[in-house]
């Protein structure tokens, strides 16, 4: 799948606001007075800024209002209820944490729900047979740990900070494992896709069309694939392994550095989450 | 609404007979004459005279080269567009209520006024039906030229989708996939037509047909007997020389 910028800003950045702003919602965060307003106003720009880039892919960013709309079905229409809703209802603990007031049940609702935002987000991608890599329960496993750890290391939670951590890491790995087969598991060859096989092995004689499409480009990329061993060694030492001891020593030094790792580390893996993924449709090209 | 329905009343849509398609890309062009004009944003192309063309088509044909266990391998013709799914995974997906499933006749399309082209269903369709029109910023698909099959001011015959009507030695075969009594059920239940990756869940409405079985040269050639000629006379003296030699 082609690894489009604003959708890695977009989960990268919205994974790591909702998880903050979650841990601020349930108090394991608990800032007061100014540095209340800086924390909260961090959680709710990385939260936004994530959803604002996402629009930027869409063909028709003006009619996103209509994404409201089919939450029955569609899990990009939750993430939209659940992610706006989460934002408002956290609003008055923010306000609460900045001026200092006491507002009961609000935080832990909007904890939740920005807990389901992020899955919501993961379903987005998990839903989709057509991508067999992604069709599986690690990916919301592997979203929510990321939001979580990324949360803990900027609120300095030590302990707790390095936990996340260590489960993130394990999690990449057994993840990217497990994805490995995924493919062949879904059964889906060129021998079903057209359904020749029947009559004995099929394999492409003649591409469809000499250009490029959409399709190629959107669902074919095979770029950057030849290095994904080693960009997965990469992801893990930086989004899990390194901030690790950094976590256990909170300070705002180490918190900015912890977090800068993790976030390099969250954004190799989220591109190769998507160019490592491969579509059914590329059978029919013979490709992957 | 992108729920879909339980069920529809018709199920339309084509057969496609891989033993006649002949690898011609009319359906191709014709599709795209007609849905460039009609229904919708237009099919743009990018770039199309420079060095990456690049363009939208609702149908694709491609060609396969299919090796039995013994004997010569076969080409294969075959178009490419949507199936028209009864479990249509691109339209549940759908965030804006742009793409659905017809009650009446189970065609899938998208309300384009709707769509805010952010692609998920495209990603969800198995078989690359989808693609996006980037001028407009809008998803494409086959219609089943929905404005020519119920389309009175054309004469009855051209009611058919456009790559049906032209297709030269009538591989495409368009109606009811729901009436067991139908041409098109017919036709698949005699030939055993098919499904397209039936694993990925999909329920499509379209069929394929398989290639006929192929006759097979006889080993031995009819002139076997002629062919074996013993050379009498001079000739065969000669011959008999040459091989000493
Ligand atoms: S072929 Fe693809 S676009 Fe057409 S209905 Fe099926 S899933 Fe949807
Ligand atoms: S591209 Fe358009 S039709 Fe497709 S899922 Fe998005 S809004 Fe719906």
């Amino acid at each position: 799948m082609h690894p489009a910028p604003s959708v890695i800003v977009f989960t990268v950045l919205s994974g790591l606001g909702f998880g903050f702003l979650a841990l601020l919602g349930l108090g394991i965060a608990d800032p007061k007075g100014w540095p209340a307003f800086w924390l909260w106003g961090l959680g709710y720009a990385l939260a936004a800024g994530g959803l604002t880039a996402s629009t930027a892919h869409l063909g028709n960013p003006q009619r996103a209002l209509l994404a409201f709309t089919q939450w029955r079905t569609s899990w990009l229409s939750r993430e939209a209820w659940t992610s706006v809703a989460a934002l408002l209802l956290l609003a008055p603990c923010a306000l609460g944490d900045w001026l200092g007031f006491d507002v009961p049940l609000l935080g832990l609702l909007g904890a939740a729900l920005s807990a389901l935002t992020i899955f919501c987000t993961s379903m987005l991608y998990a839903q989709l047979k057509t991508v067999p890599r992604w069709n599986h329960f690690s990916v919301p496993l592997t979203y929510g740990l990321f939001s979580l750890t990324g949360g803990a290391i900027l609120a300095g939670t030590g302990w707790f900070a390095l936990l996340c951590c260590l489960a993130l890491g394990i999690a990449l790995v057994w993840g990217f494992r497990a994805g490995d087969l995924r493919f062949a598991a879904c059964g889906s060859t060129l021998s079903t896709a057209t359904g020749l096989g029947s009559i004995g092995s099929p394999r492409v004689f003649e591409q469809p069309h000499t250009g490029g499409n959409y399709l190629m480009r959107e669902m074919i990329h095979v770029v950057g694939r030849k290095h994904a061993q080693k960009l997965r060694v990469i992801a893990v030492l930086f989004a899990a392994v390194l901030p690790a001891p950094l976590t256990l020593w909170p300070s705002p030094l180490t918190i900015g550095l912890a977090v800068l790792l993790h976030l390099t580390g969250a954004f190799v893996q989220r591109w190769l989450f998507f160019a490592e993924a491969e579509h059914v449709v590329g059978l029919y090209y013979g490709k992957r | 609404m992108t729920q879909l329905p339980a069920t529809t009343d018709k199920k339309l849509g084509l057969v496609i007979d891989l033993d006649t398609c002949v690898g011609c890309h009319a359906c191709v062009t014709a599709c795209k004459g007609w849905n460039d004009q009609g229904y919708g944003a237009a099919l743009t192309d990018q770039d199309p005279y420079g060095a990456e063309p690049s363009g939208v088509f609702l149908n694709r044909v491609h060609s396969y080269e299919v090796q039995p266990e013994a004997g010569p391998a076969q080409i294969v013709n075959f178009p490419r567009s949507c199936l028209h799914c009864e479990d249509a995974p691109c339209v549940t997906v759908c965030p804006t209520g742009a793409s659905y499933k017809r009650q009446e006749d189970g065609i899938v399309l998208v309300n384009e006024d709707a769509c805010i082209g952010c692609g998920l269903c495209a990603w969800a369709c198995p078989y690359g039906a989808r693609e996006m029109e980037e001028t407009a910023g809008v998803m494409k698909k086959c219609t089943l030229c929905v404005d020519r099959i119920y389309n009175e001011n054309l004469p009855e015959i051209d009611r058919q989708p456009a790559c049906v009507r032209t297709c030269p030695t009538g591989a495409r075969h368009f109606g009811d996939l729901g009436d067991p009594d139908s041409k098109v059920s017919r036709l698949v239940a005699e030939r055993g037509g098919f499904e397209l990756m039936p694993e990925q869940g999909t329920k499509p409405v379209n069929r394929y047909l398989p290639p006929r079985k192929k006759d097979r040269p006889q080993e031995a050639s009819l002139l076997a007997p002629l062919l074996d000629i013993k050379a009498t006379g001079f000739a065969g003296w000669l011959d008999k020389l040459l091989e000493r030699i």
